[in-house]
């Protein structure tokens, strides 16, 4: 075990995953030389070579597409995308041709491309800096669409979703690259949680918090400050598309309450996908209706605002709260 | 060259001219050309007919494109893989695939069934100028593996010049060097915007902008098309990066089979193009010169026909997918959330079966 940042395990990552395929490839604008803006592929390319660790023009679609093409060609390019809110040059060729392929082939062709995505704010940035932009890609079928939330995890996810034969949206939650957590770098690939699986962080019987990316901290923080009033079980979703339903049923059948919390806005968010499903699913377990704490219908807002925008401990508490009220 | 910059090797009467930047590869097989174009006209006569008789839901039509197309396909290789937009019949053709495979689509029994990697032809791309970046990348995987009796040819038309993704594509293949070659159908028409609404310039001259050579070709040349890409694909291969080739040619009929081209050009435009004729310029020539007379040309009829006829057969029978293949190969090891949707899509089609079989024992 050792101690490394979410930034640092993501790094340790991705050379693992270099060292056992030499298929894997990394490319991205400032990933080599640089390190990457966070640093996460810091020292790749001088230990991998500019054939693998490729710095690109700067052009997200150019990013994807030729990702595509190497990937037709046998290749499992990780591209990183900057920030969030760029990755909209690139959506036509995510939604439009990495997510169909397989479907369009009849499973002749498949994609084995992950897009690295910071996302989420909380970082005083400037604006398209701190966008949770995830929903327009869960609602693609053929993504996979995940987020990992804490050093560990993020050590066996980035892994996991380079070895998987379907296209991954990987989301990192960028104000918590800096996090510290104990990461097993021994460990076996095949031991760790499934990329397709949630994860229960935190047991609890009174309520269901659901999660991912930057907020499961925020969540087990707000269960720890009322562990003495009410157990709410925290269950971090890692897997934003396809969901885990098996988990989160079980979770809400016992809890009969269920709150949702993510910074993207609450309208249309994933939130509304889980709410309705967890209604459908659990009906007459529910004590009261399923409830979303998230950013408001609003652009992201200056920086200076950002602290009344993101969900935080108190928010997500209010969330729990009116849960008990019904 | 001619007066207008085209690159040419036989003239629209069907004269042979020589250009020694581009000699015509002796070992060109002609009369095969002549062949290829004749029964690919004869697969777009026949789609178009299966269109308006309801077995399609649509076509586009490459009449007018054919010798662009089987001169650029001839020329490939087979290790050299081919990315299409959705107007390539013709270079499909010279990949071997089945004609019926391209029906499938334009019916809707599937999004293109062939193996891209068996026939080096990958599945048609409809989203314009997105094939120009998959081209691109793929080459680069080329060079990663140091296959160097491998190249990538793209096709695409005018419009998608407009498109940042062939830009982006251009600046990429460029950098890096890859071995690919753009192949621009200029047919003119991106439905009903002429190539002046997408561009100030020949569109061949875009290439000296992002650093590599662009050459204009006479596309309804088929002898040209061939020889300019052979020399385009050999470059690449020896490591001298992307060309842009620029095929002039002329879409003589309608965009897709929903389109109306007499609400936007004139019928003496198509005219002057229809003396420029890509297969009567080679027949011309092939009989002038005696390498073919009446009864090898009948043969090539009698052999459309029997296309023709096979191509009508195999449209009609072409199977509906079951229903519940609408739920496969989403994922590659499925989901749970699809899981239950087929089967709660199945058993609900299943409740009509019941509702049929307990009217029928009701006698009603």
């Amino acid at each position: 075990m050792s101690k490394l940042t979410l930034s640092k395990a993501l790094n340790e990552g991705l050379r693992r995953a270099l060292e056992a395929d030499p298929k894997v490839m990394i490319m991205g604008e400032d990933v080599g030389k640089l390190g990457g803006v966070f640093r996460v592929t810091d020292g790749l390319q001088k230990d991998f070579g500019e054939h693998r660790v490729v710095d690109t023009p700067l052009a997200e679609s150019g990013i994807i597409g030729t990702a595509i093409g190497l990937a037709l060609r046998g290749y499992r390019p990780v591209c990183e995308i900057q920030f969030d809110g760029f990755v909209f040059p690139a959506t036509d060729q995510i939604i439009s041709q990495l997510a169909k392929m397989r479907y369009r082939s009849r499973g002749k062709i498949s994609l084995p491309v992950v897009i690295r995505i910071p996302c989420g704010g909380g970082i005083g940035a400037v604006e398209h800096h701190s966008e949770s932009p995830e929903a327009y890609f869960t609602h693609a079928a053929g993504l996979r669409v995940v987020a990992c939330a804490d050093a560990a995890d993020a050590y066996s996810m980035i892994q996991l979703a380079i070895a998987s034969d379907d296209p991954v949206i990987f989301f990192e939650p960028k104000r918590r690259y800096w996090d510290k957590g104990e990461v097993d770098t021994t460990a076996p690939l095949d031991s760790a949680q499934p990329l397709d699986r949630a994860r229960v962080v935190l047991a609890g019987t009174g309520v269901t918090l659901l999660s991912y990316g930057p907020l499961v901290r925020t969540c087990v923080e707000a269960a720890m400050a009322v562990a003495r009033e009410r157990s709410v079980e925290v269950i971090d979703l890692r897997s934003l598309s396809p969901l885990d339903m098996a988990t989160i049923g079980e979770s809400v059948r016992r809890t009969g309450r269920c709150v949702v919390a993510h910074e993207a806005p609450v309208y249309s968010g994933l939130g509304a996908e889980i709410a309705a499903r967890v209604t459908e699913a659990c009906f007459y377990h529910l004590e009261a209706p399923v409830l979303r704490v998230g950013g408001f219908a609003t652009p992201y807002p200056p920086s200076r605002l950002e602290e009344h925008y993101l969900p935080d401990l108190d928010r997500i508490l209010d969330g729990v709260d009116r849960a008990f009220s019904y | 060259m001619t007066e207008t910059g085209l690159i040419q090797l036989l003239t629209p009467e069907g004269e042979r001219v020589d250009n020694p930047a581009y000699p015509l590869d002796e070992a060109a097989d002609i009369k095969g050309m002549y062949r290829d174009m004749v029964l690919v006209r004869r697969i777009d006569t026949e789609a178009i007919a299966l269109q308006r008789h309801g077995e399609l839901g649509l076509w586009a039509s490459l009449l007018g494109q054919e010798a662009a197309q089987i001169g650029s396909g001839r020329a490939l290789t087979p290790k050299d893989m081919a990315f299409p937009s959705y107007r390539e019949h013709g270079v499909a053709w010279c990949r071997g695939l089945d004609p019926l495979r391209l029906l499938e689509l334009f019916r809707g029994v599937s999004n293109g069934s062939w193996d891209p990697e068996e026939h080096k032809f990958h599945l048609y791309t409809i989203v314009i100028g997105d094939q120009t970046l998959h081209a691109t990348g793929y080459a680069m995987g080329i060079q990663r593996d140091a296959a160097e009796d491998e190249a990538v040819i793209v096709y695409f038309g005018d419009g998608a010049t407009s498109q940042g993704d062939v830009s982006e594509a251009f600046a990429w293949a460029s950098v890096f060097n890859a071995p690919v070659v753009f192949f621009c159908q200029n047919n003119q028409w991106a439905i009903s915007a002429p190539q002046d609404r997408q561009s100030r310039v020949p569109l061949y001259q875009r290439a000296s902008g992002f650093g590599f050579p662009g050459v204009r070709v006479d596309g309804n040349d088929v002898l040209a098309c061939h020889a300019v890409t052979r020399r385009a694909l050999q470059a690449a291969r020896e490591g001298q990066g992307p060309t842009l080739i620029e095929a002039y040619t002329y879409r003589m009929g309608a965009h897709t089979t929903t389109d109306d081209p007499t609400r936007y050009r004139l019928a003496s435009d198509v005219e002057v193009w229809r003396l420029r004729d890509p297969i009567e310029r080679v027949r011309s020539y092939l009989a002038r010169s005696g390498q073919a007379d009446s009864t090898f040309f009948a043969a090539i009829d009698a052999e459309a026909n029997e296309l023709g006829e096979r191509i009508r057969e195999g449209c009609r029978t072409l199977p509906d997918p079951a229903p519940l293949e609408l739920f496969d190969h989403v994922y590659a090891g499925g989901s749970a959330i699809l899981d239950d949707e087929r089967e709660r899509y199945a058993a609900y089609l299943e409740s009509f079966e019941q509702t049929d079989t307990a009217l029928e024992e009701a006698g009603l």
